[in-house]
Protein backbone atom coordinates (compact mmCIF):
# COMPACT_ATOMS: atom_id res chain seq x y z
CA UNK A 1 0.00 0.00 0.00
CA UNK A 2 2.64 2.61 1.10
CA UNK A 3 4.78 1.26 -2.19
CA UNK A 4 1.82 2.50 -4.38
CA UNK A 5 1.16 5.96 -2.60
CA UNK A 6 5.28 6.69 -3.32
CA UNK A 7 4.70 5.63 -7.11
CA UNK A 8 2.09 8.38 -7.25
CA UNK A 9 3.85 11.15 -5.15
CA UNK A 10 6.65 10.25 -7.44
CA UNK A 11 4.49 10.63 -10.59
CA UNK A 12 2.91 13.75 -9.17
CA UNK A 13 6.17 15.09 -8.37
CA UNK A 14 7.89 14.98 -12.17
CA UNK A 15 4.59 16.35 -13.69
CA UNK A 16 5.20 19.30 -11.29
CA UNK A 17 9.14 19.23 -12.64
CA UNK A 18 7.75 18.80 -16.37
CA UNK A 19 4.72 21.53 -16.02
CA UNK A 20 6.76 24.19 -17.00
CA UNK A 21 8.13 22.99 -20.18
CA UNK A 22 4.78 21.97 -21.56
CA UNK A 23 3.32 25.07 -20.52
CA UNK A 24 5.91 27.43 -22.24
CA UNK A 25 5.87 25.36 -25.53
CA UNK A 26 5.00 26.91 -28.51
CA UNK A 27 5.61 25.68 -31.99
CA UNK A 28 8.66 27.39 -33.57
CA UNK A 29 8.22 29.33 -36.58
CA UNK A 30 11.70 30.24 -37.83
CA UNK A 31 15.60 29.22 -36.58
CA UNK A 32 16.76 31.44 -33.50
CA UNK A 33 20.19 33.02 -34.06
CA UNK A 34 22.09 30.00 -32.57
CA UNK A 35 20.67 27.60 -35.72
CA UNK A 36 20.79 30.38 -37.78
CA UNK A 37 24.30 31.13 -37.67
CA UNK A 38 25.24 27.26 -38.04
CA UNK A 39 22.87 26.83 -41.04
CA UNK A 40 24.06 29.71 -43.13
CA UNK A 41 27.84 29.87 -41.37
CA UNK A 42 28.49 25.70 -42.61
CA UNK A 43 28.09 26.61 -46.22
CA UNK A 44 29.30 30.54 -46.08
CA UNK A 45 32.58 29.63 -43.67
CA UNK A 46 32.89 26.42 -44.28
CA UNK A 47 31.78 25.43 -47.27
CA UNK A 48 30.02 22.21 -46.07
CA UNK A 49 26.25 20.87 -47.51
CA UNK A 50 26.02 18.86 -43.86
CA UNK A 51 25.51 21.25 -41.46
CA UNK A 52 25.46 18.18 -38.78
CA UNK A 53 28.53 17.48 -39.95
CA UNK A 54 29.97 20.89 -39.18
CA UNK A 55 28.38 21.67 -36.03
CA UNK A 56 29.89 18.08 -34.61
CA UNK A 57 33.10 18.23 -36.28
CA UNK A 58 33.38 22.03 -36.11
CA UNK A 59 31.46 23.72 -34.18
CA UNK A 60 31.10 21.14 -31.57
CA UNK A 61 34.60 19.19 -32.48
CA UNK A 62 35.92 19.29 -28.25
CA UNK A 63 32.53 17.61 -27.55
CA UNK A 64 33.36 14.95 -30.33
CA UNK A 65 36.99 14.43 -29.29
CA UNK A 66 35.26 13.99 -25.30
CA UNK A 67 32.80 11.17 -27.25
CA UNK A 68 35.31 9.81 -28.97
CA UNK A 69 37.57 9.33 -25.78
CA UNK A 70 34.75 8.17 -23.93
CA UNK A 71 34.21 5.34 -26.41
CA UNK A 72 38.43 4.28 -26.04
CA UNK A 73 37.60 4.09 -22.39
CA UNK A 74 35.00 1.85 -22.65
CA UNK A 75 36.83 -0.40 -25.55
CA UNK A 76 39.27 -0.30 -22.89
CA UNK A 77 37.45 -1.18 -20.20
CA UNK A 78 35.61 -4.06 -22.08
CA UNK A 79 39.10 -5.35 -23.41
CA UNK A 80 40.43 -5.82 -19.25
CA UNK A 81 37.24 -7.34 -18.31
CA UNK A 82 37.29 -9.69 -21.05
CA UNK A 83 40.36 -10.78 -21.60
CA UNK A 84 41.21 -13.68 -24.18
CA UNK A 85 41.49 -16.84 -21.78
CA UNK A 86 42.55 -19.82 -23.85
CA UNK A 87 42.03 -20.83 -27.71
CA UNK A 88 38.29 -22.15 -27.66
CA UNK A 89 37.71 -22.27 -31.52
CA UNK A 90 37.23 -25.96 -30.99
CA UNK A 91 34.43 -25.56 -29.17
CA UNK A 92 32.42 -23.21 -31.56
CA UNK A 93 30.32 -24.53 -34.51
CA UNK A 94 31.45 -23.13 -38.10
CA UNK A 95 28.32 -21.04 -39.77
CA UNK A 96 25.78 -22.57 -42.18
CA UNK A 97 26.52 -22.83 -46.06
CA UNK A 98 24.52 -19.74 -46.56
CA UNK A 99 26.22 -17.93 -43.75
CA UNK A 100 29.52 -18.56 -45.04
CA UNK A 101 28.90 -17.60 -48.30
CA UNK A 102 27.03 -14.67 -47.55
CA UNK A 103 29.47 -13.03 -45.75
CA UNK A 104 32.58 -13.85 -48.80
CA UNK A 105 30.37 -12.02 -50.35
CA UNK A 106 28.99 -8.90 -48.81
CA UNK A 107 31.99 -8.08 -46.39
CA UNK A 108 34.11 -6.77 -48.49
CA UNK A 109 31.12 -4.57 -49.62
CA UNK A 110 29.88 -3.45 -46.21
CA UNK A 111 33.17 -2.35 -45.36
CA UNK A 112 33.44 -0.63 -48.65
CA UNK A 113 30.15 1.09 -47.49
CA UNK A 114 31.40 2.04 -44.06
CA UNK A 115 34.48 3.88 -45.91
CA UNK A 116 32.31 5.48 -48.12
CA UNK A 117 29.69 6.77 -45.65
CA UNK A 118 32.82 8.28 -43.52
CA UNK A 119 34.73 9.52 -46.59
CA UNK A 120 31.49 11.74 -47.32
CA UNK A 121 30.29 12.68 -44.08
CA UNK A 122 30.82 16.05 -45.21
CA UNK A 123 28.69 15.62 -48.40
CA UNK A 124 25.90 13.33 -47.30
CA UNK A 125 23.94 12.05 -44.45
CA UNK A 126 26.10 10.23 -41.91
CA UNK A 127 29.78 10.24 -40.86
CA UNK A 128 33.08 9.15 -38.52
CA UNK A 129 30.56 7.41 -35.94
CA UNK A 130 28.07 5.61 -38.38
CA UNK A 131 30.67 4.63 -40.88
CA UNK A 132 32.72 3.09 -38.10
CA UNK A 133 29.95 0.97 -36.83
CA UNK A 134 28.91 -0.32 -40.44
CA UNK A 135 33.14 -1.40 -40.72
CA UNK A 136 32.39 -2.98 -37.37
CA UNK A 137 29.31 -5.19 -38.50
CA UNK A 138 31.74 -6.27 -41.85
CA UNK A 139 34.11 -7.81 -39.58
CA UNK A 140 31.14 -9.09 -36.68
CA UNK A 141 29.45 -11.05 -40.06
CA UNK A 142 33.03 -12.25 -40.70
CA UNK A 143 33.51 -13.09 -37.10
CA UNK A 144 29.92 -15.43 -37.19
CA UNK A 145 30.48 -16.86 -40.39
CA UNK A 146 33.85 -18.17 -39.86
CA UNK A 147 35.55 -19.92 -36.64
CA UNK A 148 39.11 -19.14 -38.05
CA UNK A 149 38.63 -16.19 -38.89
CA UNK A 150 41.17 -13.90 -36.91
CA UNK A 151 42.38 -10.35 -37.06
CA UNK A 152 45.49 -8.78 -36.33
CA UNK A 153 45.44 -7.07 -32.98
CA UNK A 154 48.51 -5.35 -33.68
CA UNK A 155 46.85 -3.77 -36.61
CA UNK A 156 43.94 -3.08 -34.60
CA UNK A 157 45.11 -1.32 -31.94
CA UNK A 158 48.17 0.27 -34.55
CA UNK A 159 45.33 2.22 -36.45
CA UNK A 160 43.54 2.96 -33.60
CA UNK A 161 46.22 4.37 -32.00
CA UNK A 162 47.25 6.27 -35.11
CA UNK A 163 44.05 8.24 -35.36
CA UNK A 164 43.72 9.05 -32.26
CA UNK A 165 46.41 11.12 -32.31
CA UNK A 166 46.03 11.69 -35.72
CA UNK A 167 42.57 13.75 -34.89
CA UNK A 168 44.45 15.31 -31.87
CA UNK A 169 47.02 16.46 -34.23
CA UNK A 170 44.92 17.75 -37.12
CA UNK A 171 43.32 19.66 -33.67
CA UNK A 172 46.70 21.03 -32.69
CA UNK A 173 47.81 22.21 -36.65
CA UNK A 174 44.63 24.48 -36.57
CA UNK A 175 45.89 25.87 -33.24
CA UNK A 176 49.63 26.31 -34.74
CA UNK A 177 48.66 27.85 -37.81
CA UNK A 178 45.17 29.87 -37.19
CA UNK A 179 46.11 30.92 -33.92
CA UNK A 180 44.65 31.04 -30.55
CA UNK A 181 41.00 29.66 -30.08
CA UNK A 182 40.82 28.02 -33.39
CA UNK A 183 41.37 24.26 -31.79
CA UNK A 184 39.92 21.70 -34.17
CA UNK A 185 39.25 24.51 -36.94
CA UNK A 186 39.47 22.82 -40.50
CA UNK A 187 39.98 25.84 -42.54
CA UNK A 188 43.40 25.88 -42.54
CA UNK A 189 43.78 23.24 -45.65
CA UNK A 190 42.11 24.62 -48.96
CA UNK A 191 38.44 24.60 -48.66
CA UNK A 192 38.00 23.34 -52.58
CA UNK A 193 34.82 23.37 -54.45
CA UNK A 194 31.81 23.24 -53.42
CA UNK A 195 30.51 19.62 -53.09
CA UNK A 196 33.70 17.89 -54.01
CA UNK A 197 35.39 14.99 -52.23
CA UNK A 198 38.01 17.41 -51.41
CA UNK A 199 36.67 20.46 -49.51
CA UNK A 200 35.82 22.01 -46.18
CA UNK A 201 39.16 21.89 -45.30
CA UNK A 202 40.20 19.40 -42.61
CA UNK A 203 36.97 18.18 -42.29
CA UNK A 204 37.28 14.68 -44.49
CA UNK A 205 40.58 14.00 -42.75
CA UNK A 206 39.32 14.55 -39.44
CA UNK A 207 35.97 12.94 -40.28
CA UNK A 208 38.10 9.63 -41.61
CA UNK A 209 40.42 9.55 -38.30
CA UNK A 210 37.28 9.33 -36.33
CA UNK A 211 35.83 6.31 -38.66
CA UNK A 212 39.30 4.49 -38.36
CA UNK A 213 38.99 4.82 -34.67
CA UNK A 214 35.37 3.89 -33.79
CA UNK A 215 35.45 1.13 -36.24
CA UNK A 216 38.85 -0.57 -34.99
CA UNK A 217 37.45 0.32 -31.55
CA UNK A 218 34.20 -1.68 -32.34
CA UNK A 219 35.89 -4.62 -33.96
CA UNK A 220 37.72 -5.33 -31.18
CA UNK A 221 34.74 -4.95 -28.50
CA UNK A 222 33.44 -7.45 -30.80
CA UNK A 223 36.15 -9.63 -30.59
CA UNK A 224 36.57 -9.72 -26.44
CA UNK A 225 32.67 -10.02 -26.36
CA UNK A 226 33.12 -13.03 -28.26
CA UNK A 227 36.70 -14.81 -27.39
CA UNK A 228 36.33 -13.75 -23.60
CA UNK A 229 35.46 -15.27 -20.76
CA UNK A 230 34.25 -18.63 -22.94
CA UNK A 231 35.38 -21.24 -20.53
CA UNK A 232 34.76 -21.43 -17.19
CA UNK B 1 -0.65 12.42 -44.53
CA UNK B 2 0.88 8.62 -45.21
CA UNK B 3 3.63 9.83 -43.48
CA UNK B 4 1.59 10.34 -40.32
CA UNK B 5 -0.22 7.16 -41.03
CA UNK B 6 3.28 5.68 -41.11
CA UNK B 7 4.67 7.28 -38.05
CA UNK B 8 1.46 5.85 -36.21
CA UNK B 9 1.48 2.45 -37.10
CA UNK B 10 5.58 2.31 -36.12
CA UNK B 11 4.58 3.73 -32.36
CA UNK B 12 2.15 1.16 -32.31
CA UNK B 13 4.83 -1.53 -33.11
CA UNK B 14 7.57 -0.28 -30.66
CA UNK B 15 4.76 0.39 -27.85
CA UNK B 16 4.25 -3.20 -28.68
CA UNK B 17 7.14 -4.59 -28.93
CA UNK B 18 8.27 -2.48 -25.77
CA UNK B 19 5.40 -4.21 -23.45
CA UNK B 20 6.21 -7.63 -25.22
CA UNK B 21 10.00 -7.19 -23.94
CA UNK B 22 8.77 -6.46 -20.78
CA UNK B 23 6.50 -9.26 -20.65
CA UNK B 24 8.23 -12.72 -22.00
CA UNK B 25 9.50 -15.01 -20.50
CA UNK B 26 12.08 -15.99 -22.99
CA UNK B 27 15.15 -13.29 -22.88
CA UNK B 28 16.14 -13.86 -25.96
CA UNK B 29 12.60 -12.88 -27.33
CA UNK B 30 13.50 -9.36 -25.15
CA UNK B 31 16.59 -8.65 -27.29
CA UNK B 32 14.51 -9.59 -30.02
CA UNK B 33 11.82 -7.13 -29.09
CA UNK B 34 14.48 -4.32 -28.13
CA UNK B 35 15.50 -4.40 -31.39
CA UNK B 36 12.63 -3.98 -33.02
CA UNK B 37 12.09 -0.95 -31.16
CA UNK B 38 15.05 0.19 -32.70
CA UNK B 39 14.62 -0.52 -35.90
CA UNK B 40 11.26 1.16 -35.79
CA UNK B 41 12.91 4.48 -33.79
CA UNK B 42 15.48 4.72 -36.64
CA UNK B 43 12.73 4.92 -39.76
CA UNK B 44 10.79 7.15 -37.07
CA UNK B 45 13.54 9.54 -37.06
CA UNK B 46 14.18 8.79 -41.02
CA UNK B 47 10.38 10.16 -41.75
CA UNK B 48 11.39 13.46 -39.56
CA UNK B 49 14.04 14.23 -41.97
CA UNK B 50 16.88 13.09 -39.58
CA UNK B 51 19.54 10.55 -41.78
CA UNK B 52 21.95 11.11 -39.70
CA UNK B 53 20.34 9.87 -36.58
CA UNK B 54 18.62 7.18 -37.90
CA UNK B 55 21.68 5.99 -39.47
CA UNK B 56 23.36 5.91 -35.97
CA UNK B 57 20.21 4.38 -34.53
CA UNK B 58 19.60 1.76 -37.12
CA UNK B 59 23.35 1.07 -36.53
CA UNK B 60 24.10 1.10 -33.23
CA UNK B 61 20.60 0.50 -31.82
CA UNK B 62 19.47 -2.12 -34.03
CA UNK B 63 22.52 -3.60 -34.97
CA UNK B 64 25.57 -3.72 -32.51
CA UNK B 65 23.48 -3.06 -29.44
CA UNK B 66 21.47 -6.37 -30.12
CA UNK B 67 24.90 -8.63 -31.21
CA UNK B 68 26.34 -7.80 -27.95
CA UNK B 69 23.47 -8.29 -25.90
CA UNK B 70 23.26 -11.94 -27.69
CA UNK B 71 27.05 -12.27 -26.51
CA UNK B 72 26.25 -11.25 -23.08
CA UNK B 73 23.25 -13.45 -23.05
CA UNK B 74 25.47 -16.65 -24.24
CA UNK B 75 28.20 -15.66 -21.96
CA UNK B 76 26.31 -15.76 -19.13
CA UNK B 77 23.99 -18.49 -19.39
CA UNK B 78 20.82 -16.29 -18.47
CA UNK B 79 18.59 -17.10 -21.35
CA UNK B 80 16.12 -19.78 -20.65
CA UNK B 81 17.12 -21.47 -23.84
CA UNK B 82 20.49 -21.16 -25.34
Amino acid sequence: MIKYLLIIVAVIGMAFMFYPLVEEYSVATGLNDLANTYVYGSVKDLNMPNTVTAVVVTYRGLDTLGEVTVLFLATAGVGFLLRRKRKNSETRRHGSEILQTGAAFMSPLIILLGVYIFSHGHLSPGGGFQGGVVIASGILLLVLARVDFKFSHGIIHFSESLSGVGYVIMGVLGLLLLGVSSFLDPRYLPMGEYLYLFSSGAVPVIYSFIGLKVGSELSSVIDSMQAGGCDQ
Amino acid sequence: MPDILALILLLLLSIIAAVYAIYTKRTLSAVIASGIISLSASIIFLIYGAPDVAMTEATIGAGLTTVVFLYALKQTKGGDDD
